[in-house]
């Protein structure tokens, strides 16, 4: 995946998620608790495996000027990793950043993680 | 010199009045990545950090740091204060 194809996979879809493995399968402790974080806040996300394409990291490392794996954005806002992302929803800030994009019929349901 | 001697060298710049820096990497033997360097988790106090946000401070290890891989960082883990935050 190249810069280009990067910047319209963020400009085009509200949450992405770039991670090593799939929402379902994640290959990396750090991607994993993402999605995790990521699902309970009951948003819709698109998840782009970066192991899937040798050119992926370098590409999105450049594009984003981020040095490491998980990447979030947020309506083509780069968010941080998994270490800022665990600290906003802690902090209740991403789910506040989220807003509309949260399923409201579940937003009830939302639970802390431990 | 060790990975954590050299991150404690070029993290120096940010003048941190606190810094701990922990070898994870034997929580994360066997996975692939693992190959690449260890993982660390660092946690970081600094008046440096006063009145950025949490993006803006990561940043700036990142910036200190360098490159990761070179220093044999496969993964850190960032916890990063103002001494006003305690």
């Amino acid at each position: 995946m190249n810069k280009e194809q990067i910047h319209k996979i963020v400009t085009e879809n509200p949450v992405v998620l770039f991670m090593k493995g799939s929402k379902t399968f994640p290959q990396c402790g750090f991607s994993g608790r993402t999605a995790q974080v990521l699902k309970a806040c009951n948003v819709d996300f698109v998840d782009v495996n970066v192991l899937a394409e040798a050119d992926t990291v370098p590409e999105l490392r450049d594009y984003a000027d981020w040095p490491t794996i998980p990447v979030v954005y947020i309506r083509g806002e780069l968010i941080g990793g998994c270490d800022i992302t665990t600290e906003m929803y802690q902090a209740g800030e991403l789910q506040a950043k989220l807003g509309d994009l949260m399923n409201p019929t579940r937003r009830a349901l939302i639970e802390p993680l431990v | 010199m060790s990975v954590i001697e050299t991150l404690r060298q070029q993290l120096a710049v940010l003048e941190p009045t606190q810094i701990e820096i922990e070898d994870d990497s034997h929580q994360h033997a066997g996975h692939a990545g693992a190959r690449e360097g260890g993982h660390f988790k660092l946690s970081i106090i600094s008046p440096r950090f006063v009145g950025l946000t949490t993006m803006q401070r990561h940043r700036l290890v990142y910036d200190s740091v360098g490159d990761l891989k070179a220093v044999g960082i496969h993964a850190l883990s960032i916890k990063a204060k103002a001494p006003t935050e305690l």
